[in-house]
């Protein structure tokens, strides 16, 4: 009864989202203000149906589903969806709805290819910690994605207004102040629990291994991922390090983000590969 | 009954040059025009507007031809005589000068389509009319209508949102580099007139800080002065550019006067903030090689004109949308207007039924002796609802659509075959 809730639970938010992409499309192409209210509802509803998706999948499994590809991918979409519904209730920026809806949808798209069993949880993944560490990193994530579209939208502009051509997405997009202080904003709430993810994940470390740390290599890509995401937070705090660079310097090190996601899951191994 | 006439009657930029326009009577004012107007006969309500582009009046009359050679005789005073401003003065009536009066409210007849000055103008013209008590129930209507005309246009197309002059260009530029030129400091550079209208432009949209660089100082403490900014000489250029954010060059210099090498070194003493350049002289004052710089903007009185060429064009795709929309508002008011002039037709047909179910009543019911209150009651309830149900059809005819069109003649067979004396 609970996993067939389950079953549906998740294909509903499949539809919800897509309904929220592709509304916000419409309102990118035609904005009409009054598409943007409903996508934003939308949007709003597919968060909460993906929070009670994650809720069911943990009354069902008895531990924090966040250990498959499928889960992992559906958290990620998540703290993607409630950064930017969180962020949204602060500070509004032009149309980063649209980008972020479509970002959360290929997610979840992504997460419905994966297997959806419920696997058994390894005897080193059964700790309070699994939670904490592996939340805090994937809200980490959540933020970083943000600063990702972010600097999509940076550079699109940008190019708009260097070359002089203004074409489709001149008035759609905000204005390169307003993207650059969002980068500002997303990157120093990603980095800090990037960094509180490392942390909890090497205490985890100590107590499960014995050792703080051990260079298994979603390790070492996330030592790469932080550094990349340090060095340009502190070259904006030194020298006022901004716009193009800024915004490439996210787009980049968010690449860095999703191969340590998958990448290393696929390709090199390790003890955080996903339970396939 | 003649229903009411709407009349406007007026010249703007379109056919009449600026020379004829400044002769107009009413260009100093509301008061005493409206005053003036007061004395003309046959005008039931009236409101006047005038901008640098147009001189309109409105108003609704009994009598409209005479009126109208009125207003035109008010409208020119002295200036002109009526052979010679026949050519510069339009005339509309009813559905017309609705149709005109929303596609002026909706800055479609503007000189600079899709501006939105023309809308508080049009407020404020109303503002002073009402407080004198000029306008009545229809042109209340009229012009409120037109305010919301406007919005509708405002807000269901782009019309408004393009720039279409050199200097909204730029604002517009500078708008989506730094999101909103509050506080934004501004350098001028050679004091031109151009460069007082560019930083005109950009302090009524927010900019802070005038600072004005000139090869002469006097001349800089003049504009500086105008915009409570300082100023500065040549030689303190590089200091300044560390300060400000957005430069307008327009100085008369024959050859480049600042290159990428001197405000590259410069950007990280500004901590990187972007620099954007308007360079509006000719020939140019800015290296077109600083637009390559990270976080610098450059754009030069062409670039200004490109951006302003493409508004236009899309603007014009947007202005028939607009014009759809007057044109379906300007048809409704026409369909209240029209309900309007059967208002008092349908209320004497009423009076009249009511007033003979009356008299039949107080004939009848002193005969009916055995009746209780409740009887009494229900009989003259029988009598009123007769009454109504034998006007109904009638109402309903003189209300419908397909008379609207014909509404005088309509409404005048209706009154002698129910002989309803003429009253107004």
């Amino acid at each position: 009864m609970l996993s067939e809730i389950n079953y549906l639970l998740f294909n509903s938010v499949l539809a919800v989202s897509f309904v929220a992409s592709a509304v916000y499309l419409v309102f990118f192409f035609s904005q009409k203000e009054k598409l943007r209210t409903v996508a934003r509802m939308i949007l709003l509803v597919s968060g909460i149906l993906q929070t009670l998706y994650i809720l069911s999948r943990y009354l069902i499994a008895g531990y924090t589903p966040i250990t498959s590809q499928h889960e992992a991918v559906t958290f990620f979409a998540w703290s993607v969806t409630w950064a930017y519904l969180s962020f949204h209730w602060r500070y509004s920026v032009r149309n980063f709805g649209t980008f972020v809806s479509v970002l959360a949808f290929i997610m979840l798209l992504i997460a419905a290819s994966a297997s959806r069993e419920f696997e058994p949880l390894a005897p080193a993944l059964q700790s309070l910690w699994l939670p904490v560490h592996a939340g805090v990193s994937v809200m980490a994530y959540g933020f970083l994605a943000l600063a990702f579209c972010g600097g999509i939208m940076y550079l699109l502009q940008e190019r708009e207004l260097k070359s002089k051509k203004f074409g489709f997405f001149f008035t759609r997009l905000p204005s390169l102040d307003a993207l650059d202080q969002l980068n500002s904003h997303c990157l120093t709430a990603g980095f800090t629990l990037l960094t509180l993810g490392i942390i909890t994940g090497s205490i985890w470390a100590r107590q499960a291994w014995g050792t703080y740390w051990h260079w298994d290599p979603k390790e070492t890509w996330s030592l790469i991922t932080w550094f990349l995401y340090a060095i340009q937070l502190h070259q904006r705090v030194t020298v006022g390090w901004r716009g193009k660079k800024a915004a490439l310097m996210s787009i980049v090190a968010f690449c860095s983000v999703l191969f340590t996601l998958w990448g290393v899951t696929f390709l090199l191994g390790g003890v955080h590969s996903y339970a396939q | 009954m003649p229903s009411e006439t709407i009349l406007l009657l007026g010249v703007n930029h379109k056919n009449t040059p600026l020379e004829v326009r400044e002769k107009l009577a009413l260009s100093s004012g509301y008061e005493e025009p409206l005053q003036a107007l007061a004395g003309i006969d046959g005008l039931r309500e009236y409101y006047l507007l005038s901008t640098c582009n147009r001189v309109e009046i409105l108003v609704s009359a009994r009598d409209g031809e005479a009126v109208e050679k009125e207003l035109a005789g008010f409208l020119f005073g002295d200036a002109l005589s009526p052979d010679q401003y026949e050519k510069y003065l339009y005339c509309h009536r009813n559905e017309e000068a609705i149709h005109h009066l929303f596609m002026v409210a909706a800055s479609l007849d503007s000189m600079i389509v899709g501006e939105s000055q023309i809308l508080g103008q049009l407020k404020e013209a109303y503002r002073w009319s009402s407080d004198k008590k000029c306008t009545g129930p229809i042109l209340n209507k009229l012009l409120h209508k037109a305010f919301s005309v406007a919005k509708r246009v405002r807000s269901e197309t782009l019309i408004g949102s393009s720039a279409v002059s050199i200097s909204y260009a730029a604002i517009e530029l500078a708008k989506k580099i730094f999101g909103s030129l509050d506080n934004k400091k501004v350098l001028l550079i050679g004091a031109g007139e151009m460069a007082e209208l560019a930083a005109e432009h950009l302090v009524g949209n927010g900019a802070k800080d005038v600072v004005v660089a000139n090869r002469t100082l006097e001349r800089a403490l003049d504009l500086a002065k105008r915009f409570n900014g300082r100023a500065v000489g040549l030689d303190e250029l590089f200091e300044q550019l560390e300060q400000v954010d957005i430069i307008v060059s327009s100085t008369g210099a024959p050859g480049i006067i600042l290159h990428k090498e001197d405000v590259k070194p410069l950007m990280r003493n500004r901590r990187n903030k972007p620099l954007f350049f308007i360079d509006i002289a000719v020939p140019r004052d800015l290296d077109p090689a600083l637009n390559d710089l990270d976080n610098v903007y450059l754009y030069d009185i062409d670039d200004l004109s490109n951006v302003v060429e493409m508004n236009k064009a899309e603007r014009d795709k947007e202005a028939v949308k607009a014009s759809r929309i007057v044109d379906e508002e300007a048809l409704k008011f026409k369909g209240w207007l029209a309900g309007l002039a059967i208002t008092p037709t349908i209320t004497a047909l009423r009076d009249k039924g009511n007033k003979i179910s009356r008299m039949e009543l107080e004939r009848t019911l002193p005969r009916l002796k055995n009746l209780t209150p409740k009887e009494r009651k229900s009989v003259e309830k029988m009598a009123g609802a007769i009454v109504s149900r034998l006007l109904h059809d009638p109402v309903i005819f003189l209300k419908s659509e397909n008379c609207k069109d014909q509404s005088e003649l309509k409404v005048d067979i209706f009154r002698s075959v129910f002989d309803l004396e003429k009253k107004e």
